[in-house]
């Protein structure tokens, strides 16, 4: 930098954006781990009674729920992503290759992105709606009978099954443009050198395109790990605010972590109930840190051919 | 001989094209088919989407209910009201937003202050950081300033809880100090020697270069507000926004859900996000193909 250190001329310019972010956001963090070990915070009196190292964690990991958060987190996670990533790799590459329609295609491609989470929860809900749903008409033409896939005491596999097509649908946008973007940045010379040795197409994928994009697949792999273990706003769009099917026991819900976090933050009048969600807030960002880490790791040590 | 190669290369060329487009068209149904459905269920009538099992897929000019669903849903909730504010919150965190990232994008792109570079790496990770820890505490911070509280709050204390933690926003900040990074020094230096004030050279030169990923970020920001839901529903129950109001559709009577009402409120909230989206294609697109952060 040729500019000499301005400190004072920094500070104003810093000031307005660091005053808001050391309330809403470094505190927040700092206080996140203050909450957590408190002793039977009363959030309506503002006090504890004293400290606890693994009180609320031990509250959070025993509560039945946790486990069926974890299940579901893990599932939308580990069966979502990688169906998306692959889907949207092969759209992107199928898009990359021609050139009529390509900007028809990539606008529409994109709407998911850009629409209400909860508004197409609804209608997805719909689709799957037992009587009068899309999907069970279409099966229908198959002679496949109505499946109950959200409504009435539906089942976990059914329900769970709804919103990974939900999922998948609403994570292809966001992939296809990071992976577009990549596909059109590599050199032409690649495929120059491959057409002049009459290279076959499926060659060509397996050997020039996707090793040159592989650290943008690993990286939206990563990242969508992350964003997948992250949901709530899909699951209540396509079931409200209970996150399970009308008539189901608890141990057929969706809840997810972040679930897990918002039921206990709407009960934070009760004894403790802040502490947990503070603690169930660190549980999810220790598990997203460890795929972030994994992430930097690898990315180091990663070259691309 | 070789014009039968010729040949059966071209034939492969064009089975290959008739397979990418199906491929292609294929997909795109899968993605428009919720929008479509949403349509229309919207325009049937509540008789027709209650009594026909299977549903049909298409709607005859004859049964084509373009109004009533669309009153119904309007009337369900008040939602001029809840867009009137999405609208108000969105504008004001969005200014807040702009103005608070131009000034710190401007420090850490263009100034040179001690423990520059470790702020600016302590923001960045603060990115990684999963949101829902941050919302606990801020919502302990916000009702211990008397923004919220159970029982009567009033409409401003609503508004400042609502916009007040969005004022700024490190992933913009981290996109925009990109974007003034990108600025040649040779500009500042030639403005330094004419005597411009740095304020000056901000708002003249730089702020106007870097107006495209301005605009990216008063779109994105604008339309997160209108799809935020978690927030404004935890600080601002009696004041709702717009995707909040949604859930009100969902009111049925005697366990009947007025399908066709829901989706004309889907469409109601979708519309806006899908108008912007059309006609600001350019900026939301290249915003998100370059930051590869969101999503």
């Amino acid at each position: 930098m040729l500019e000499k250190q301005s400190n004072l001329k920094a500070l104003f310019y810093l000031a307005p954006a660091m005053v808001l972010l050391s309330v809403f956001t470094f505190y927040p963090l700092f206080n996140a781990f203050f909450l957590a070990f408190l002793k039977d915070y009363e959030f309506l009196l503002r006090s504890a009674r004293g400290y606890t190292l693994f009180g609320n964690f031990k509250n959070v990991i025993t509560d039945p729920d946790f486990v069926i958060a974890m299940k579901n987190t893990s599932v939308i996670t580990f069966v979502s992503v990688p169906i998306s990533v692959m889907v949207a790799l092969l759209i992107s590459v199928a898009l990359n290759s021609v050139k009529k329609l390509q900007g028809a295609f990539q606008t529409i491609f994109f709407l998911p992105y850009v629409t209400n989470a909860i508004a197409i929860g609804m209608a997805f809900a719909f689709i799957f709606h037992a009587d009068y749903g899309l999907l069970n008409t279409i099966l229908g033409w198959f002679g496949i009978n109505p499946i109950n896939w959200v409504g009435l005491n539906a089942s976990w596999n059914n329900a769970m099954f709804a919103l990974l097509v939900y999922t998948v649908w609403g994570g292809l946008a966001f992939k296809i443009m990071v992976f577009l973007s990549g596909l059109q940045s590599i050199d032409k010379q690649y495929y120059d050198a491959a057409r002049v040795d009459a290279t076959p197409r499926r060659r060509v994928l397996t050997k020039i395109t996707i090793p040159l994009l592989s650290p943008m697949i690993f990286y939206i792999t990563v990242t969508s790990f992350i964003g997948a273990f992250k949901a709530y706003r899909t699951i209540v769009g396509m079931f409200g605010e209970t996150l399970r099917p009308p008539g189901t026991l608890s141990k057929d819900s969706l809840i997810t972590i972040v679930g897990l976090v918002y039921d206990a933050l709407a009960h934070a009048d009760a004894t403790g109930k802040m502490s947990e969600a503070a603690a169930a807030s660190i549980i999810l960002f220790s598990i997203t840190m460890i795929f972030t880490l994994v992430q930097m790791q690898i990315s180091k040590r990663r070259v691309h051919f | 001989m070789e014009n039968n190669t010729m040949n059966r290369t071209r034939i492969r060329t064009i089975i290959f094209k008739v397979f990418v487009y199906t491929f292609l068209v294929g997909f795109a149904i899968f993605v428009l088919i919720p929008f479509y459905w949403m349509v229309l269920t919207s325009f049937k009538s509540f008789e027709q989407v209650r009594t026909e099992v299977p549903p049909s897929l298409f709607i005859g000019f004859k049964e084509l209910r373009i109004i009533e669903n669309y009153t119904s849903a309007w009337l369900a909730a008040p939602y001029w009201e809840y867009m009137l504010r999405t609208v108000a919150v969105a504008a004001i965190s969005t200014i807040g937003t702009i103005f608070t990232t131009i000034f710190a994008a401007f420090a850490f792109a263009r100034l040179n202050f001690k423990g520059r570079d470790i702020l600016f790496l302590a923001l960045i990770s603060t990115m990684m950081i999963p949101g829902e820890m941050f919302v606990i505490t801020n919502y302990i911070t916000v009702s211990n300033l008397g923004w919220y509280q159970s029982v009567g709050q009033t409409q401003l204390e609503a508004m400042l809880a609502l916009t007040m933690p969005f004022m700024t926003s490190v992933f913009y900040l981290f996109f925009l100090r990109q974007a003034f990074k990108q600025i040649p020094d040779e500009l500042y230096l030639a403005a330094k020697v004419d005597g411009t004030s740095d304020w000056k050279y901000l708002w003249k030169i730089m702020v106007p270069i870097a107006s495209p990923t301005i605009i990216t970020i008063i779109i994105l920001n604008a339309m997160g507000t209108w799809s935020a839901y978690i927030w404004p529903k935890l600080v601002a129950g009696p004041y709702p926004l717009v995707t909040n109001g949604l859930r009100e559709a969902y009111q049925d009577f005697f366990g009947i859900v007025n399908y066709s009402q829901q989706m004309a409120a889907a469409l109601i909230v979708t519309l806006p996000l899908l108008i912007v989206f059309l006609f600001l294609k350019k900026y939301i697109m290249r915003g998100v193909s370059r930051s590869g952060i969101k999503g």
